[in-house]
């Protein structure tokens, strides 16, 4: 399915400046790996050693975390938009 | 005498310097930064004798806080009790109970004022003019109040259900209220993307190593006021994870500085069962939390994926410690229990913390003879609504002596035997 990958600035220097990439994925392990394999170096940022997406990446689909959604393996559909956000939080 | 030049932004995972900037992770592996110093150096100014004449609040140790050069901090921040227990320790069978009470903490009655403190330094130092936050209600307050005071312009980001008491608590001081439909999580996600377009100080996602290094005053305050020693246990709410690792930093820099005796400290996580997944993961021994859904009337502590969570986990472990939750039904009841026996109104957060203290005595994680302090985060004026429906209104007297007789014979089965 035709999706966007919203990419955080901090991510854009890998993207060669680009804030989106459109790609075509069945699912959001799809989008990564399609991502990582356009993008190579960004790579080691997206997914640590063991091939799991690190710690503190937050995967969104529209709006909700994969977390809760499944997972990688939740499934696209056109138009979805899957964002890339660092984790962070406030409260005590 | 300065400290400028002895701390600089650290990536908390792979270790990679940063200098001081407005950022909150590692742009290499995504982690979290964290304000690291040079302690060597720190040892031969930071000495607790200077401590003395200084006036009893969060700036007296400003030495070990990551400030610019010759700051001095605006208003007096911090500098709360910490109240020695006697009814509610008698209740559990502690003989040394403590609450550390940032819930009369100035100006904003949470100890979100400590943080914001030490993110407007950083604002300051980085010329931003608008601040901000992402915030489930104290912080907000927080940020508004000491906006206001320093003239900063405000822009605060809330979920749109937040408790009323909240929003007015921020409205007040003129800051912009931006209300979003979502839960606590998606406001933050919002703000990571506003501080990453806008430029803005927010204080808990751009300005965040500076703004958590103020928790640790929370810390140093305890120590100082246990006579410069440190408990056997703390019990610390948790939403993000953040207070309870920046307590336990700001024991290890007090024995790194040779300022207190190095002793084991048990910390013991607090979080609302409608949102305890660093609970949950420190009890199902997790390698990893899972995130929930919050559900909980302990709004400010309602943080479904907190930041920090890792680290206060494996903070909790490292020390022996545990975490534990409680209900909704008894937040409400440990409010009251404070309240009724101590005198200190809390918000439901520190209803969670008071709870989780009760049951983790009735688990025997918490000895009798132990020295224990319970920190108590923000005032109960706060979260009325939480407690609203335990006090159903009374119906009214006459203004007649007659009256409140009848009304005393009625509620207490006897005439009041005191005559004027």
């Amino acid at each position: 399915m035709p999706v966007t990958i919203e990419i955080p600035t901090a991510f854009r220097r890998f993207t060669d400046g680009a804030p989106n990439v459109d790609c075509s994925a069945a699912t959001i392990a799809d989008a990564l790996n399609e991502l990582t394999s356009r993008f190579p170096d960004l790579s080691r940022h997206v997914r640590d050693d063991q091939g799991q997406i690190r710690q503190f990446l937050n995967v969104y689909l529209n709006e909700e975390d994969i977390r809760f959604l499944g997972g990688e393996s939740c499934s696209l559909k056109e138009g979805d938009r899957v964002l890339l956000v660092p984790s962070i939080a406030g409260g005590c | 005498m300065t400290t400028n030049g002895l701390y600089e932004l650290r990536c908390r995972e792979c270790g990679k310097t940063w200098g001081n900037v407005p950022r909150s992770f590692c742009e290499d592996c995504f982690s979290p930064l964290e304000v690291a110093y040079d302690y060597d150096s720190l040892k031969k100014i930071a000495r607790r004798e200077n401590l003395a004449g200084r006036d009893f609040n969060m700036w007296r140790y400003s030495e070990l806080l990551p400030l610019p050069e010759c700051y001095v901090g605006p208003n007096a921040v911090g500098g709360t009790p910490l109240v020695a227990s006697r009814k509610l320790a008698a209740k559990w069978g502690l003989k040394n109970l403590y609450f550390k009470n940032d819930a009369v903490c100035f100006p904003s009655l949470s100890f979100k004022d400590r943080v914001v403190a030490t993110a407007l330094s950083a604002a300051r130092r980085f010329h931003f003019t608008t601040v901000g936050c992402s915030s489930t209600g104290n912080l907000a307050n927080a940020v508004a109040a000491q906006a206001a005071q320093q003239g900063f312009d405000a822009c605060v980001f809330i979920p749109a259900d937040l408790e009323p008491a909240k929003i007015l608590n921020t409205a007040v001081y003129g800051a912009r209220i931006v209300r979003i439909n979502g839960n606590y999580d998606h406001v933050n996600r919002l703000c990571a993307q506003i501080a990453d377009r806008f430029q803005w100080g927010l204080v808990n996602v751009n300005l965040r190593p500076y703004y958590s290094e103020g928790s640790k005053t929370h810390g140093y305050e305890i120590a100082e006021q246990l006579g410069w020693t440190l408990p056997d246990n703390v019990v610390v709410p948790m939403a993000g994870g953040s207070l309870i690792t920046k307590i336990a930093k700001a024991f290890r820099e007090l024995v790194t500085l040779g300022w207190v005796e190095a002793k084991p400290v048990k910390f013991f996580g607090a979080q609302a069962t409608g949102c305890s997944p660093i609970s949950d993961g420190v009890k199902r021994n997790l390698a990893r939390f899972e995130p929930q859904k919050p559900n909980t009337i302990a709004r400010s502590l309602a943080i479904g994926n907190p930041a920090d969570g890792p680290f206060a986990i494996k903070q909790i472990r490292d020390s022996s410690g545990w975490a534990e939750d409680i209900s909704d039904a008894e937040i409400v009841a440990a409010i009251k229990l404070l309240a009724e026996t101590e005198g200190i109104f809390t918000e439901t957060a520190g209803g969670v913390t008071a709870g989780v203290t009760q049951k983790l005595i009735a688990q025997g994680r918490i000895k009798p003879d132990e020295t224990t302090v319970v920190c108590i985060t923000g005032n109960g004026l706060k979260t009325t609504d939480a407690i609203a429906a335990e006090f159903p209104a009374t119906e009214a007297i006459a203004p007649r002596l007659e009256a409140f007789e009848a009304y005393l014979d009625a509620q207490l089965g006897a005439t009041a035997g005191a005559k004027a």
